[in-house]
């Protein structure tokens, strides 16, 4: 394989990794900040071994966050130089705005915070998990405006052989990268909650410290299904920006070949992008998609064929990604609902079959980012700036296959290790419930 | 003073305020092993930079940030020339924080075992890496027209060794004095004897280092031009003997503040000789990249300019702070908080 396919694959390998970590970060700080604040308020003792236990597993997931996030960071220079020096003067910013203005917080609190129980008041101590859920988000914000530009470039003009910046409101106020910020930390509190609600599943099923995870769960159900409702909300206005700024992924998304005013939408669907045409396609919503696109029955969806070959994005695994996410995403609402119904008046530690597909839920959120962000990167191909440059000019031209292929199979090990050593420990500091979790 | 000058010298207090900061607990972490007894006194070394490692090792983010911002073209071809050896400085820096992470979070002789030597092993990797990165820099890599012709070993030359090696020993006192600092008892009295130890090494390999740096790379023609500027290495050895008699007077934290000052000087003393390159080529200056030929363009420059200014008064305002509220020698009973 090539340079420039071992490079892809390794920059998806450590982003995939590396995302299965901040999710939870960014959901469960602000959880945890919650039920410590409640604690400060009321002095109630179980919201203080609430945020113990639910803090516990919080850091645990939170250093592995930060060490492969240094990978990212290094890894544009080291793999995608030619990107690096083409897009640099614009991309290069937001990067280190987020270290600067964002990832110092986080990282120097969570360290007051971790080991700063009797150090300083209860206030401040609260006051650190609060910067720390604060910072989390302010990341995330800087570091998805920079691939909003990616997605949708403003601000720039194309001098000296690159792109140079001349807006800088222009790249911090573009809607598209807010829209999917906002979606990106809806989901991330969507994970959060499911994460809290099945392991407080797993312990009310063994009648384990009731009043502890029946409150857990019952504040988590409220969180996830509001985050889960507006999520369903911001992903409609995401499609609408996708079929204004990226017509190819929209249509890949959808799998929809030809151009066409009042397209309708086929439920069932099988692409084959080398017929360029669906070789299954039924059950057709008409309009269906001119309204998804542009809220309109009548509305012109672009086709695929209005593209050259060579500049539509992999259409099967851009095509069953969204779907999937879409499918995931509805069974999510529905279990939130579900539980928040029966947690809010108290009834669901007598629902054994609910409270086990939560347990069972816990991978579902984690599946659907994943997929969300496949949809957005792969979809976004083969641009990596969408209609300015091409990921094929992006990497690196002084590296060789070798080196690329050593360090993919050393990250696939080593991230492979940790990962493992990581879920047993989550593992078994969550089924050990918050007794271990308050020595 | 244009723009470009404004950022290699922000860059250069980046970069070097990273290995002031990170290099203690990188350095606590290389003698840990040595340094600890036994369980007890393991933990101690650890909870003693538990609290500020995380934030110590931000600085690197930013520091490459700012590279990435300010001189992409320099960050693409310096991160892409050395490729393999940031990769194991990246591997060291993982499972450095993973060690950190995962090592009190279960019991068991082995599981403890482990952890400590990778928390050990990781420590040392970087500290060495990074010096023989930056030796590197010093004396220029082969570049021409047809791009780059390194490779890792060529990089492992007798001057990046030396400066890797240097950095390694400075980084070690450095941790040393740390730990001496902030435990009581045997271990800190260990730990300073430790500091005393490393820095007769230290002295040669700083003597080797300046006699190197003046005979085999180009970082003395600066030095020539402007004598003035001599100050710089002059007070990185003024620094390093102040270390040694604070040592010598068992004042802990006048003497880690002066092996804080040698990393920050000797930082300093190479950048002074490189400028205004920032990836000299040993083969034809021509395609050495500069400060000038690999900048971002003067807007952007102009919005990192106040960015830094706002925020990174900020961020020392409050590093300081949880600093000072973890100012105390660990408690080797222990027990507060998270363990570590």
């Amino acid at each position: 394989m090539d340079v420039l396919t071992l490079s892809r694959l390794q920059f998806a390998a450590t982003v995939i990794f590396h995302f299965l970590f901040v999710p939870l970060t960014i959901g469960l700080s602000v959880l945890v900040a919650w039920w410590e604040t409640r604690y400060v308020r009321t002095g109630d003792e179980t919201y203080l071994r609430m945020t113990k236990f639910w803090g516990k597993l919080f850091l645990i997931n939170f250093g592995l966050g930060v060490v492969t996030g240094i990978t990212m960071e290094f890894q544009f220079g080291m793999n995608w130089a030619e990107f690096s020096k083409y897009v640099g003067d614009v991309f290069g910013a937001p990067l280190a705005i987020e270290a600067t203005a964002a990832f110092f917080l986080e990282s120097t609190f969570i360290g007051l915070w971790a080991l700063g129980w009797n150090k300083v008041s209860k206030r401040a101590h609260a006051l650190a998990i609060w910067l720390v859920a604060f910072s989390v988000n302010l990341s995330a914000l800087w570091i998805i405006l920079a691939n909003g530009w990616m997605q949708n470039p403003v601000g720039y003009v194309l001098r000296n052989g690159r792109a140079e910046m001349t807006d800088f409101a222009a790249l911090v106020f573009n809607g598209t990268g807010w829209q999917i910020f906002i979606h990106t930390v809806l989901s991330g509190f969507v994970l959060a909650a499911f994460f809290v609600m099945g392991i407080s599943a797993f312990h009310l099923l063994r009648k384990n410290e009731l009043q502890v995870f029946n409150a857990s769960l019952k504040t988590a159900a409220a969180f996830g299904l509001a985050a889960a409702l507006l999520l369903v909300v911001t992903g409609d206005m995401r499609g609408v920006d996708v079929a204004k700024t990226q017509p190819a992924k929209f249509a890949a998304m959808e799998s929809h070949w030809e151009t066409q005013t009042g397209a309708p939408m086929p439920l069932l669907v099988w692409p084959d992008q080398k017929k360029a045409k669906n070789v299954v396609e039924g059950l057709r919503i008409p309009n269906g998609l001119s309204l998804l696109a542009f809220h309109k029955a009548g509305a012109e969806v672009k086709g695929l064929k209005d593209f050259p070959p060579d500049e539509r994005p992999p259409v099967l695994l851009t095509f069953l990604s969204f779907r999937i996410m879409v499918g995931l995403g509805g069974l999510l609402v529905i279990l939130a609902l579900g539980a928040w119904l029966l947690a809010r008046k108290g009834r669901i530690a007598a629902k054994p079959l609910l409270l086990k597909a939560l347990l069972f839920a816990i991978p579902l959120p984690y599946i659907a980012i994943q997929l969300g962000w496949i949809v957005a990167e792969v979809g976004r191909q083969p641009w990596l700036v969408y209609g300015v440059f091409k990921t094929a000019d992006g990497v690196s031209k002084s590296i060789s296959s070798g080196q690329v292929l050593l360090s993919l199979l050393g990250f696939t090990l080593v991230y492979g290790l940790l990962a493992a050593v990581d879920i047993f420990l989550l593992r078994k500091f969550a089924r050990k419930g918050p007794e271990e979790a308050a020595r | 003073m244009s723009l470009q000058i404004v950022w290699f010298v922000l860059w250069g207090i980046l970069w070097a305020a990273y290995f002031v900061l990170d290099g203690f607990d990188l350095g606590a972490g290389m003698l840990y092993g040595f340094l600890g007894r036994n369980a007890a006194e393991k933990a101690a070394i650890r909870r003693s930079i538990g609290p500020v490692w995380d934030g110590n090792e931000v600085w690197l983010l930013t520091a490459g940030g700012a590279t990435f911002a300010a001189f992409p073209a320099a960050y693409a071809s310096l991160f892409s020339f050395l490729y393999s050896a940031l990769l194991l400085i990246l591997f060291g820096l993982i499972f450095r924080g993973a060690a950190l992470e995962f090592r009190a979070k279960s019991a068991g002789a082995a599981w403890a075992r482990t952890w400590d030597l990778v928390f050990g092993a990781a420590s040392f990797l970087p500290a060495l890496l990074f010096g023989v990165a930056f030796g590197n820099l010093f004396r220029g890599l082969p570049i021409d027209a047809s791009g780059y012709h390194g490779t890792l070993l060529g990089l492992l030359n007798p001057y990046g060794i030396l400066t890797g090696v240097l950095f390694a020993a400075m980084f070690g006192v450095h941790g040393a004095l740390w730990v001496s600092l902030k435990t009581a008892g045997e271990l800190g009295a260990r730990a300073q004897r430790m500091a005393g130890e490393l820095w007769s090494y230290l002295l040669i390999l700083a003597a080797g280092f300046l006699a190197a740096s003046y005979f085999s790379t180009q970082l003395a023609a600066n030095y020539l031009k402007s004598p003035f500027w001599a100050a710089i290495p002059a007070g990185a050895v003024a620094a390093l003997f102040a270390t040694r008699f604070f040592i010598s007077r068992k004042r802990a934290f006048a003497a880690f503040l002066s092996s804080g000052a040698t990393i920050l000087l000797v930082t300093a003393t190479g950048l002074v000789g490189l400028f205004p390159n920032l990836i000299p080529s040993r083969m034809d200056p021509a395609f050495s990249l500069t400060i000038f030929n690999s900048s971002s363009s003067p807007y952007t420059l102009k919005i990192m300019t106040v960015v830094a200014l706002v925020f990174v008064p900020i961020v020392i305002a409050y590093q300081i702070w949880v600093y000072r509220v973890f100012r105390h020698k660990i408690d080797a009973a222990g027990g507060d908080g998270e363990n570590y």
